[in-house]
């Protein structure tokens, strides 16, 4: 009887410590997404309600009410400007490549040579490198918004050195957006890189020198490939997010680089458009997915083995 | 030509890596000097004064928003770190279980969704629960709540990391000289994880603290984060009591960092010597 | 000080009965049966993927058997989990706890079964004492050299006084020269202690050194179980004859089979044994057998030995190798065939004067080689 009662307290305790976390995740993340989806296709609720109900039952019959009329005018609306949308999208989408490429040319070279640094410096390097992360990224850019300013500390530099007669219009733009962006990514991209970089056997280089490779090839054919897994997770980590970034736009780009995050925000809570605020993130989720699966894929592969 | 070439590749990853660390603190610095400006003037250093601590002191906005980040900060680590330990520990023990996939996925999954993304649905997710029984109103618990789901990836990340590493003989060891396998858990595995713990926690106590868009979307009235008030002085204009404030916070970090740094050599070099007088 | 037998039973102390245990369909122990004596040291032998660590790991309750009994003092102890059986084990990788200190790492296991304060120190200065590391009491298991720390996995595995202790591969991670002291200082430890033993190993001079017997597994079956004399003169079968040490195997069939002598003809000659063949006891004139002579019982001469009539055969020396102690010598026969002699080296002045290619005598009593059917 004893035996029996521990059988169930070892497969409790297991469904217990599996049951915990999942329940958490269902409740506060799968559920908030099936409750995104519903609304998505639901009208501007009347009164306090911000959203009507989906299942329709006046008449004393059930009639499903979707309004796929959201997920038709995030493509075909006008906003301000036309398909405000859909420009959107390929604002975020252009800033999220641009930033993935900028923080991969500055990033895998960093992290190249960090990995190669003396064994004994490197603990005091990645301090460094991780010492900003620590402190607020909101205060960071909200300094580059002084840095870059028509007034700021560049342009005034600049100035006093005689490069340039003019200040440089650089906060607002592009240029201050991938300036801002870069700057925040970049650790993400770091870290990965450098964590797949440094485990790799300086051997094999060696190898490759003595079968008569010049460093130059060597690294091409031998230090990139090796280090593909590092590469991608941190484009995916630099360039996921960065699709959704809103933060770094709102403070350092300019009206023609509406990002999607901005877009979501305005219609949440300047419109109180909530369904269509929803309808946006889905497709938002959607574009975001499938790079998402694709890395899943790759990665948790061997997982159930 | 050449010569220039040798030069470039002797000195490239010097002047590279440079570079690189001069572009992460430029901004660091540029908080640093200006936060002590004499005047409002963001371009210009016009000359030394602390006026702008005192303000930033007389900011009730600014101070009241650290101790409500603060209190939020602190409960997340804590929620994170109890949560993300369960989460490791399904990842890195339980191997077969069906829905793994999908455990796995949901886990890592807040990592890399944009963050206004997850603040919208979970602030839908609140406005559908208080209208089916009136609770929660939208504040301190609800921010935690978002902050958490953030916090817990990043925690189960880093102790799963740990946990994958350690040497299982140790627990089985432990069963073998008589202990239940609650009783391996908090005597053995937890004290060989305790680091992870540790640093799990500091990382989503940052995050939290750093957090705006979560904070943003299921914040309520009268509730309103550091970063929030930040945020909305950033989008009006320049205000130098940031700078002040920032240089605090940076004196905080750096000084934390530099002693747990600190300390972790010394720990480790006494490890290693240890070792080595061993082997004498 | 020996484990004290609730039943009193010595023989079989330890019985496993047709133990088996699948993984995903393949059987990794397959019908083990063994029985085990009290106070005795058992070595499991194999190489590796042969069954004997999951065999020692459910004899620890870390695996349950799929079928099968595991009957210790009388109590079967198949199905009870690690925690409750009187058995402890010293880990191949020590596995001490690496944030408590020698001291607490001993007295882990008496504070799980509350045992009093006064008894417990009693105990622990007990054990310290055995494996004479007094001093060393308050350091961490990183503060201390490999043999240090192995010595403390033993202590921590005797202090329950277990019924059984199960011993993984207990010097695999030392090197050769620590390995053959340790080798005699563990044996007298556990001797002293009196304890019943198992231990796993795939290094056959470990578990010839220190066992009192050993089963040779292989494929998840037990081949033969013996003293290490019996094991390495009396194979049963080729597998344990090559196994264990070296050996000349000459395939052949059997042309004379009576009680006290026998006969195989291989294609090198006949080879006359003195004493019936081995194993199978009834065997057909003109079957498969095999002869098996160690290297060391076959002697070696230039020139044409006198008085030995049978068993004699001729070859050319390929190589000689010189290992300080005993010599090599691959000799090469018609067809190709080789045969490896080692001569202990009982003078230090250079008495013989064989050489490469040198045509050469070799013979062996008819006492020497095993003939094996399986």
């Amino acid at each position: 009887m004893s035996r029996l009662f521990k059988h169930l307290q070892n497969k409790l305790g297991r469904r217990f410590v599996i049951g915990v976390p999942y329940v958490w995740l269902l409740v506060f993340f799968v559920l908030p997404f099936l409750i995104l989806l519903r609304i998505s296709v639901t009208d501007m609720g009347s009164g306090i309600d911000p959203f009507a109900p989906l299942l329709d039952t006046s008449g004393g019959s059930w009639r499903l009410v979707l309004k796929l009329q959201n997920y038709l005018s995030v493509f075909t609306d006008a906003g301000p400007g036309n398909t405000i949308y859909v420009d959107a999208y390929k604002t975020s989408l252009k800033y999220a490549l641009l930033t993935t490429l900028f923080c991969l040319v500055v990033g895998y070279p960093f992290a190249y040579f960090l990995a190669r640094a003396k064994a004994s410096i490197r603990p005091a390097l990645l301090m460094l490198v991780m010492l900003p992360f620590w402190t607020s990224f909101l205060l960071r850019v909200y300094a580059w918004k002084g840095i870059l300013a028509d007034q700021g500390v560049l342009n005034n530099l600049l100035l006093w050195l005689g490069i340039i007669n003019q200040p440089l219009v650089m906060l607002y733009t592009d240029v201050s957006m991938l300036v801002g962006m870069t700057y925040v990514y970049l650790p993400f991209m770091i870290l990965p890189l450098y964590a797949n970089l440094v485990k790799m056997d300086v051997r094999l280089l060696e190898a490759a020198h003595d079968l008569g490779a010049s460093a130059w090839k060597a690294f091409w054919l031998v230090t990139v490939p090796l280090s593909k897994s590092g590469i991608v997770a941190g484009c995916m980590l630099v360039f996921i997010p960065a699709v959704g970034e809103f933060v770094i736009p709102s403070l350092l780009g300019g009206a023609e680089n509406i990002m999607i995050g901005r877009v979501v925000w305005d219609e949440m809570f300047s419109s109180n458009n909530w369904p269509r605020a929803a309808s946006v993130s889905v497709v938002m989720i959607v574009v975001i997915l499938l790079p998402l699966a694709w890395y899943y894929r790759r990665t948790s592969g061997h997982l159930d083995r | 030509m050449k010569a220039i070439s040798r030069f470039i590749e002797k000195n490239a990853s010097h002047a590279w890596l440079g570079a690189v660390y001069l572009f992460l603190y430029i901004p660091l610095f540029f908080l640093i000097v200006f936060s002590f400006n004499s005047t409002r003037q963001d371009g210009v250093f016009t000359g030394f004064s602390l006026r702008w601590y005192a303000a930033l002191l007389d900011d009730s906005r600014l101070v009241e928003g650290f101790f409500l980040s603060l209190k939020v900060a602190l409960l997340t680590g804590t929620l994170s770190v109890i949560l993300g330990s369960f989460a490791a520990f399904v990842l890195v023990r339980y191997t077969r279980f069906s829905g793994r996939t999908l455990f796995y996925g949901l886990v890592k999954a807040p990592l890399v969704m944009p963050e206004v993304i997850i603040g919208m649905s979970l602030l839908l997710l609140m406005v559908a629960v208080q209208r089916a029984i009136g609770w929660p109103d939208r504040g301190f618990i609800t921010i935690v709540l978002g902050h958490t789901l953030l916090g817990m990836a990043y925690a189960t990340i880093v102790i799963e990391s740990r946990l994958s590493e350690m040497d299982r003989s140790i627990e089985e060891a432990a069963m073998d000289l008589g202990c239940r396998p609650m009783q391996v858990f908090f005597l053995v595995t937890l004290p060989n994880i305790a680091p992870a713990l540790v640093s799990s926690w500091l990382l989503s106590f940052t995050l939290s603290f750093d957090d705006v868009v979560i904070s943003e979307f299921l914040s309520g009235p009268g509730v309103t984060t550091l970063p929030q008030v930040i945020f909305s002085y950033a989008r009006r204009g320049v205000n130098p009591s940031i700078y002040a404030a920032a240089t605090l916070l940076i004196a905080a970090v750096s000084l934390g960092i530099i002693a747990y740094s600190v300390a972790m050599l010394r720990h480790q070099k006494r490890i290693d010597r240890d070792i080595r007088q061993a082997a004498l | 000080m020996s484990a004290t037998s609730l039943s009193g039973i010595t023989e079989g102390f330890l019985k496993t009965d047709l133990l088996v245990k699948r993984f995903d369909g393949v059987a990794a122990v397959d019908e083990v049966s063994l029985s085990i004596n009290k106070g005795e040291i058992f070595a499991l032998l194999g190489s590796s993927g042969c069954g004997k660590s999951t065999l020692l790991r459910m004899l620890a309750g870390f695996e349950t058997p799929t079928s099968g009994s595991v009957v210790l003092d009388g109590v079967n102890i198949a199905a009870m989990p690690p925690y409750e059986r009187p058995i402890n084990m010293m880990f191949q990788s020590y596995a001490l706890f690496p944030h408590l200190n020698i001291w607490d790492n001993i007295a882990f296991g008496l504070k799980r079964e509350g045992m009093p304060k006064a008894e417990m120190v009693a105990r622990v200065d007990e054990m310290l004492n055995l494996v004479q590391l007094q001093a060393f009491a308050k350091r961490k298991p990183h503060q201390l050299s490999g043999g240090q720390q192995q010595r403390v996995a033993l202590a921590r595995s005797l202090a329950k006084k277990p019924q059984l202790l199960l011993l993984d591969e207990p010097l695999a991670a030392l090197d050769k020269k620590l390995r053959q002291r340790t080798q005699f200082e563990l044996v007298n430890i556990l001797e002293s202690v009196g304890v019943t033993c198992v231990m796993v190993t795939h290094d056959q001079e470990e578990a010839m050194a220190m066992a009192s017997r050993i089963a040779v597994m292989s494929h998840g079956r037990v081949l033969q179980v013996g003293t290490p004399k019996e094991i390495y003169e009396y194979p049963n079968c080729r597998f344990v004859a090559d196994f264990i040490g070296n050996v000349n195997l000459f395939e052949g069939s059997l042309s004379l089979d009576e009680a006290d002598r026998c006969e195989v003809t291989t294609e090198h000659g006949v080879v006359n044994v003195g004493h019936a063949i081995d194993g199978v006891r009834s065997g057909a004139l003109g079957m498969a057998a095999a002869v098996a002579v160690r290297p060391e019982k076959i002697h070696l001469s230039k020139d044409q030995p006198a008085g030995v009539a049978v068993n004699l055969f001729i070859g050319k020396v390929k190589e000689i190798a010189y290992f300080g102690s005993y010599n090599t010598f691959i000799i090469e026969m018609k067809g190709g065939r080789t045969v490896k002699v080692t001569e202990t080296n009982m003078t230090r002045h250079e008495s013989t004067v064989i050489t490469w290619g040198d045509p050469i005598f070799f013979w062996w009593d008819d006492t020497a080689p095993v003939v094996l059917t399986q």
